[in-house]
Protein backbone atom coordinates (compact mmCIF):
# COMPACT_ATOMS: atom_id res chain seq x y z
CA UNK A 1 0.00 0.00 0.00
CA UNK A 2 1.03 3.64 -0.27
CA UNK A 3 1.77 3.72 3.63
CA UNK A 4 5.24 5.27 4.09
CA UNK A 5 7.50 3.15 6.62
CA UNK A 6 10.32 5.44 8.69
CA UNK A 7 13.37 3.55 8.64
CA UNK A 8 14.96 3.33 12.46
CA UNK A 9 17.96 5.37 11.28
CA UNK A 10 15.62 8.34 11.17
CA UNK A 11 14.07 7.66 14.23
CA UNK A 12 17.23 7.27 16.05
CA UNK A 13 18.75 10.50 14.46
CA UNK A 14 15.01 12.45 16.19
CA UNK A 15 15.74 10.98 19.45
CA UNK A 16 19.25 12.18 19.50
CA UNK A 17 18.48 15.48 18.27
CA UNK A 18 15.50 15.86 21.06
CA UNK A 19 18.11 14.72 23.67
CA UNK A 20 20.49 17.82 22.39
CA UNK A 21 17.71 20.10 22.87
CA UNK A 22 17.14 19.13 26.08
CA UNK A 23 20.95 19.38 26.91
CA UNK A 24 20.90 22.78 25.18
CA UNK A 25 18.00 24.29 26.68
CA UNK A 26 19.35 23.64 30.32
CA UNK A 27 22.71 25.23 29.64
CA UNK A 28 20.73 27.89 28.32
CA UNK A 29 18.65 28.33 31.30
CA UNK A 30 22.20 29.23 33.12
CA UNK A 31 23.14 31.55 30.96
CA UNK A 32 22.39 35.27 31.25
CA UNK A 33 21.20 36.32 28.16
CA UNK A 34 20.01 40.03 28.14
CA UNK A 35 16.59 41.53 27.39
CA UNK A 36 14.29 38.37 27.08
CA UNK A 37 16.67 36.35 25.08
CA UNK A 38 16.32 33.45 27.71
CA UNK A 39 12.38 33.12 27.52
CA UNK A 40 13.16 33.53 23.35
CA UNK A 41 15.84 30.95 23.41
CA UNK A 42 13.75 27.87 25.48
CA UNK A 43 10.78 28.62 23.44
CA UNK A 44 12.99 28.25 20.14
CA UNK A 45 14.34 24.81 20.99
CA UNK A 46 10.83 23.76 22.52
CA UNK A 47 8.97 24.77 19.26
CA UNK A 48 11.97 22.88 17.16
CA UNK A 49 12.12 19.80 19.19
CA UNK A 50 8.25 19.93 19.09
CA UNK A 51 8.31 20.27 14.80
CA UNK A 52 10.82 16.87 14.78
CA UNK A 53 8.43 14.64 16.91
CA UNK A 54 4.89 15.67 14.90
CA UNK A 55 7.25 15.16 11.29
CA UNK A 56 8.60 12.13 12.11
CA UNK A 57 7.59 10.41 15.85
CA UNK A 58 3.79 11.40 14.10
CA UNK A 59 4.66 10.63 10.56
CA UNK A 60 3.31 13.85 9.37
CA UNK A 61 5.61 14.62 6.89
CA UNK A 62 4.62 11.33 5.19
CA UNK A 63 0.40 12.52 6.18
CA UNK A 64 -2.50 13.08 3.78
CA UNK A 65 -2.84 16.84 3.37
CA UNK A 66 -5.76 16.84 5.55
CA UNK A 67 -3.79 16.09 8.58
CA UNK A 68 -1.50 19.06 7.95
CA UNK A 69 -4.84 21.06 7.71
CA UNK A 70 -6.14 19.91 10.99
CA UNK A 71 -3.00 21.16 12.80
CA UNK A 72 -2.64 24.22 10.68
CA UNK A 73 -6.02 25.40 11.95
CA UNK A 74 -5.26 24.38 15.87
CA UNK A 75 -2.22 26.48 15.70
CA UNK A 76 -4.41 29.01 13.64
CA UNK A 77 -6.65 29.02 16.74
CA UNK A 78 -3.98 29.21 19.23
CA UNK A 79 -2.41 32.04 18.06
CA UNK A 80 -5.90 33.77 17.77
CA UNK A 81 -6.32 32.77 21.79
CA UNK A 82 -3.09 34.04 22.66
CA UNK A 83 -3.28 37.61 20.00
CA UNK A 84 -6.56 38.82 21.24
CA UNK A 85 -6.37 37.84 24.97
CA UNK A 86 -2.93 39.64 25.07
CA UNK A 87 -4.26 42.34 23.04
CA UNK A 88 -6.97 43.29 26.10
CA UNK A 89 -4.90 42.43 29.12
CA UNK A 90 -1.53 44.54 28.07
CA UNK A 91 -3.59 47.44 26.79
CA UNK A 92 -5.71 47.80 30.12
CA UNK A 93 -3.13 49.74 31.65
CA UNK A 94 -2.60 51.80 28.32
CA UNK A 95 -6.52 53.34 29.38
CA UNK A 96 -5.92 53.91 32.65
CA UNK A 97 -2.90 56.14 32.19
CA UNK A 98 -5.08 58.36 29.77
CA UNK A 99 -8.07 58.87 32.30
CA UNK A 100 -6.51 58.66 35.73
CA UNK B 1 1.96 -13.75 8.63
CA UNK B 2 3.72 -13.70 5.12
CA UNK B 3 1.30 -15.50 3.17
CA UNK B 4 -1.41 -13.21 5.08
CA UNK B 5 0.04 -9.83 2.96
CA UNK B 6 -1.11 -11.86 -0.31
CA UNK B 7 -4.25 -12.72 0.60
CA UNK B 8 -7.31 -11.04 -0.51
CA UNK B 9 -7.07 -7.39 1.96
CA UNK B 10 -10.97 -6.79 2.09
CA UNK B 11 -10.88 -9.79 3.77
CA UNK B 12 -9.04 -9.10 6.83
CA UNK B 13 -10.94 -10.19 10.55
CA UNK B 14 -10.26 -5.94 11.61
CA UNK B 15 -12.10 -4.45 8.85
CA UNK B 16 -15.31 -2.98 10.03
CA UNK B 17 -18.11 -3.25 7.24
CA UNK B 18 -18.89 0.92 6.10
CA UNK B 19 -14.72 0.80 4.91
CA UNK B 20 -13.54 -0.16 1.53
CA UNK B 21 -10.28 -1.62 2.25
CA UNK B 22 -8.26 -1.49 5.42
CA UNK B 23 -5.95 1.60 3.58
CA UNK B 24 -9.38 3.36 3.84
CA UNK B 25 -10.10 2.48 7.34
CA UNK B 26 -6.50 3.36 8.97
CA UNK B 27 -6.56 6.52 7.25
CA UNK B 28 -9.53 7.56 8.90
CA UNK B 29 -8.29 6.45 12.05
CA UNK B 30 -5.65 8.22 11.92
CA UNK B 31 -7.87 11.79 10.73
CA UNK B 32 -9.80 11.30 13.99
CA UNK B 33 -7.25 10.82 15.96
CA UNK B 34 -5.98 14.14 14.67
CA UNK B 35 -8.81 15.88 15.27
CA UNK B 36 -9.04 14.49 19.31
CA UNK B 37 -5.60 15.59 19.36
CA UNK B 38 -6.78 19.34 18.00
CA UNK B 39 -9.62 19.20 20.84
CA UNK B 40 -6.38 18.34 23.11
CA UNK B 41 -4.68 21.31 22.03
CA UNK B 42 -7.08 23.43 22.80
CA UNK B 43 -7.48 22.08 25.97
CA UNK B 44 -3.82 22.51 27.17
CA UNK B 45 -3.74 25.97 25.31
CA UNK B 46 -5.84 27.23 27.83
CA UNK B 47 -3.99 26.61 30.56
CA UNK B 48 -0.39 27.74 28.40
CA UNK B 49 -2.29 30.92 28.43
CA UNK B 50 -3.25 31.16 32.01
CA UNK B 51 0.14 30.56 32.50
CA UNK B 52 1.65 33.25 30.03
CA UNK B 53 -0.71 35.38 31.43
CA UNK B 54 0.09 35.54 34.84
CA UNK B 55 4.09 35.05 34.45
CA UNK B 56 3.61 38.35 32.26
CA UNK B 57 1.82 39.71 35.40
CA UNK B 58 4.15 38.39 38.18
CA UNK B 59 7.46 38.22 36.72
CA UNK B 60 9.66 37.94 40.08
CA UNK B 61 7.24 35.72 41.81
CA UNK B 62 7.05 33.46 39.17
CA UNK B 63 10.85 33.18 38.89
CA UNK B 64 11.15 32.62 42.76
CA UNK B 65 8.12 29.77 42.68
CA UNK B 66 10.01 28.15 39.33
CA UNK B 67 13.42 28.36 40.83
CA UNK B 68 12.23 26.16 44.00
CA UNK B 69 11.50 23.28 41.51
CA UNK B 70 14.23 20.77 41.10
CA UNK B 71 15.53 21.30 37.70
CA UNK B 72 17.66 18.22 37.31
CA UNK B 73 14.60 15.75 38.09
CA UNK B 74 12.67 17.53 35.33
CA UNK B 75 15.33 17.06 33.03
CA UNK B 76 15.46 13.92 33.96
CA UNK B 77 12.38 13.22 33.36
CA UNK B 78 12.36 14.80 29.88
CA UNK B 79 14.73 12.51 28.88
CA UNK B 80 13.05 9.41 29.81
CA UNK B 81 9.60 11.01 28.47
CA UNK B 82 11.59 11.58 24.82
CA UNK B 83 12.83 7.86 25.14
CA UNK B 84 9.76 6.50 25.52
CA UNK B 85 8.79 8.33 22.62
CA UNK B 86 11.40 6.80 20.56
CA UNK B 87 11.16 3.27 21.79
CA UNK B 88 6.76 3.79 20.84
CA UNK B 89 7.79 5.19 17.68
CA UNK B 90 10.10 1.76 16.88
CA UNK B 91 6.95 -0.27 18.50
CA UNK B 92 4.66 1.28 15.33
CA UNK B 93 8.04 0.17 13.08
CA UNK B 94 8.34 -3.40 14.17
CA UNK B 95 3.82 -3.62 13.81
CA UNK B 96 4.80 -2.43 10.64
CA UNK B 97 7.01 -4.86 9.09
CA UNK B 98 5.66 -7.53 11.37
CA UNK B 99 7.95 -8.12 13.75
CA UNK B 100 6.00 -9.64 16.71
CA UNK B 101 8.97 -10.02 19.54
CA UNK B 102 10.28 -6.65 19.41
CA UNK B 103 6.95 -4.92 18.91
CA UNK B 104 5.88 -6.57 22.40
CA UNK B 105 9.19 -5.14 23.80
CA UNK B 106 9.05 -2.10 22.68
CA UNK B 107 5.42 -1.42 24.12
CA UNK B 108 7.00 -3.13 27.25
CA UNK B 109 9.55 -0.35 27.57
CA UNK B 110 7.57 2.45 26.54
CA UNK B 111 4.74 1.30 29.17
CA UNK B 112 7.69 1.04 31.89
CA UNK B 113 9.65 4.46 31.17
CA UNK B 114 5.84 6.21 31.29
CA UNK B 115 5.46 4.99 34.91
CA UNK B 116 9.17 5.99 35.81
CA UNK B 117 8.08 9.23 34.51
CA UNK B 118 5.01 9.11 36.54
CA UNK B 119 7.37 8.06 39.85
CA UNK B 120 9.72 10.75 39.22
CA UNK B 121 6.55 13.15 39.01
CA UNK B 122 5.31 11.78 42.43
CA UNK B 123 8.75 12.29 43.92
CA UNK B 124 8.45 16.23 42.86
CA UNK B 125 5.14 15.96 44.16
CA UNK B 126 6.24 15.10 47.59
CA UNK B 127 8.62 17.45 48.11
CA UNK B 128 6.21 20.12 47.35
CA UNK B 129 3.54 18.50 49.74
CA UNK B 130 7.00 18.58 52.42
CA UNK B 131 7.65 22.08 52.09
CA UNK B 132 3.90 22.99 52.19
CA UNK B 133 3.84 24.55 48.42
CA UNK B 134 0.06 22.78 47.57
CA UNK B 135 -1.77 25.67 47.10
CA UNK B 136 -4.84 26.02 48.91
CA UNK B 137 -6.24 24.30 51.40
CA UNK B 138 -5.98 21.26 48.85
CA UNK B 139 -4.33 19.46 51.93
CA UNK B 140 -6.23 20.27 54.84
CA UNK B 141 -3.95 19.51 56.94
CA UNK B 142 -1.16 21.25 55.26
CA UNK B 143 -2.26 24.60 53.66
CA UNK B 144 -0.13 26.19 51.56
CA UNK B 145 2.90 28.32 53.63
CA UNK B 146 6.11 28.05 52.46
CA UNK B 147 9.13 28.89 54.49
CA UNK B 148 11.07 31.92 53.40
CA UNK B 149 14.58 32.25 53.36
CA UNK B 150 15.75 34.86 55.11
CA UNK B 151 18.20 37.64 53.93
CA UNK B 152 21.94 36.70 54.16
CA UNK B 153 20.77 33.24 54.97
CA UNK B 154 22.67 30.43 54.08
CA UNK B 155 20.85 28.72 50.98
CA UNK B 156 18.32 26.06 51.48
CA UNK B 157 16.70 24.29 49.01
CA UNK B 158 13.54 23.97 51.23
CA UNK B 159 13.01 27.12 51.80
CA UNK B 160 11.41 29.96 49.15
CA UNK B 161 13.77 32.26 48.25
CA UNK B 162 11.27 35.50 47.13
CA UNK B 163 12.94 37.41 45.52
CA UNK B 164 11.97 41.18 45.21
CA UNK B 165 8.66 42.53 44.26
CA UNK B 166 6.70 38.84 44.70
CA UNK B 167 4.50 38.26 47.30
CA UNK B 168 3.64 34.41 48.61
CA UNK B 169 -0.31 34.99 47.02
CA UNK B 170 1.54 35.36 43.37
CA UNK B 171 3.76 32.58 44.41
CA UNK B 172 0.84 30.42 45.58
CA UNK B 173 -0.59 31.57 42.03
CA UNK B 174 2.44 30.15 40.09
CA UNK B 175 1.80 26.69 42.25
CA UNK B 176 -2.37 26.08 40.88
CA UNK B 177 -1.15 26.37 37.21
CA UNK B 178 1.91 24.15 37.75
CA UNK B 179 -0.43 21.74 39.54
CA UNK B 180 -3.12 22.22 37.21
CA UNK B 181 -0.79 21.64 34.21
CA UNK B 182 1.87 18.82 35.26
CA UNK B 183 -1.68 17.05 36.79
CA UNK B 184 -3.37 16.96 33.67
CA UNK B 185 -0.35 15.95 32.32
CA UNK B 186 0.27 13.51 34.25
CA UNK B 187 -3.75 11.77 33.93
CA UNK B 188 -3.07 12.16 30.17
CA UNK B 189 0.09 9.44 31.24
CA UNK B 190 -1.99 7.28 33.36
CA UNK B 191 -4.26 6.92 30.28
CA UNK B 192 -2.05 6.67 28.20
CA UNK B 193 -0.29 3.34 30.41
CA UNK B 194 -3.60 2.59 30.50
CA UNK B 195 -4.11 2.36 26.46
CA UNK B 196 -0.31 0.81 25.98
CA UNK B 197 -1.76 -1.85 28.80
CA UNK B 198 -4.31 -3.06 26.34
CA UNK B 199 -1.84 -2.82 23.41
CA UNK B 200 0.51 -5.08 25.08
CA UNK B 201 -2.26 -7.51 25.55
CA UNK B 202 -3.50 -7.87 21.84
CA UNK B 203 0.17 -7.33 20.82
CA UNK B 204 1.08 -10.36 22.83
CA UNK B 205 -2.31 -12.15 21.08
CA UNK B 206 -0.52 -11.14 17.61
CA UNK B 207 -3.32 -8.87 17.05
CA UNK B 208 -1.21 -6.70 15.29
CA UNK B 209 0.93 -6.92 11.76
CA UNK B 210 1.15 -5.21 8.84
CA UNK B 211 -2.05 -5.08 7.45
CA UNK B 212 -3.71 -4.20 10.52
CA UNK B 213 -1.68 -1.75 12.96
CA UNK B 214 -4.14 1.69 13.22
CA UNK B 215 -4.33 0.73 16.99
CA UNK B 216 -0.70 1.15 17.71
CA UNK B 217 -0.19 4.09 15.56
CA UNK B 218 -3.07 5.62 16.44
CA UNK B 219 -1.93 5.45 20.47
CA UNK B 220 1.62 6.12 19.51
CA UNK B 221 0.01 9.94 18.42
CA UNK B 222 -1.64 10.06 21.41
CA UNK B 223 1.50 9.43 23.26
CA UNK B 224 3.73 11.59 21.17
CA UNK B 225 1.11 14.23 21.73
CA UNK B 226 1.37 14.05 25.47
CA UNK B 227 5.53 14.18 24.88
CA UNK B 228 5.43 17.37 23.05
CA UNK B 229 2.59 18.81 26.04
CA UNK B 230 5.67 18.17 28.11
CA UNK B 231 8.56 19.40 25.81
CA UNK B 232 6.77 22.71 26.15
CA UNK B 233 6.13 22.74 30.08
CA UNK B 234 9.77 21.78 30.90
CA UNK B 235 10.81 24.80 30.03
CA UNK B 236 7.90 26.50 30.92
CA UNK B 237 8.15 25.99 34.65
CA UNK B 238 11.54 24.56 35.50
CA UNK B 239 13.78 26.88 33.61
CA UNK B 240 12.92 30.22 32.57
CA UNK B 241 11.95 31.18 35.98
CA UNK B 242 16.30 31.01 36.35
CA UNK B 243 16.03 34.78 34.82
CA UNK B 244 13.16 36.46 34.69
CA UNK B 245 13.86 37.73 38.28
CA UNK B 246 17.12 39.28 37.36
CA UNK B 247 15.44 42.06 35.41
CA UNK B 248 16.32 45.26 37.16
Amino acid sequence: MSEHIVPVRVYATIFLILLVGTALTVWAAFMDFPWRLNTIVALTIATVKATFVVLYFMHVRYSARLVWVIIISALFWMAILFAFTFADYVTRDWLSLQIG
Amino acid sequence: MSHAATEHVHGHPALQHHFENMEQQREAGTLGMWVFLVTEIMFFGGMFLAYSLYRWKYPAAFASASNHLDIWLGAFNTGVLILSSFTMALAVYFTQIGKQRPQVLCLVLTLVLGLTFLGVKGVEYHDKYEDSLIPGQLIPSRPFGPKVLKHGEPEDHHKLDLQEGATLGQVEMFYWIYFAMTGMHALHMIIGAGLLTYLLIFSIKRRFGPEYHSPVEVIGLYWHFVDIVWIFLFPLLYLLGRHVGHVS
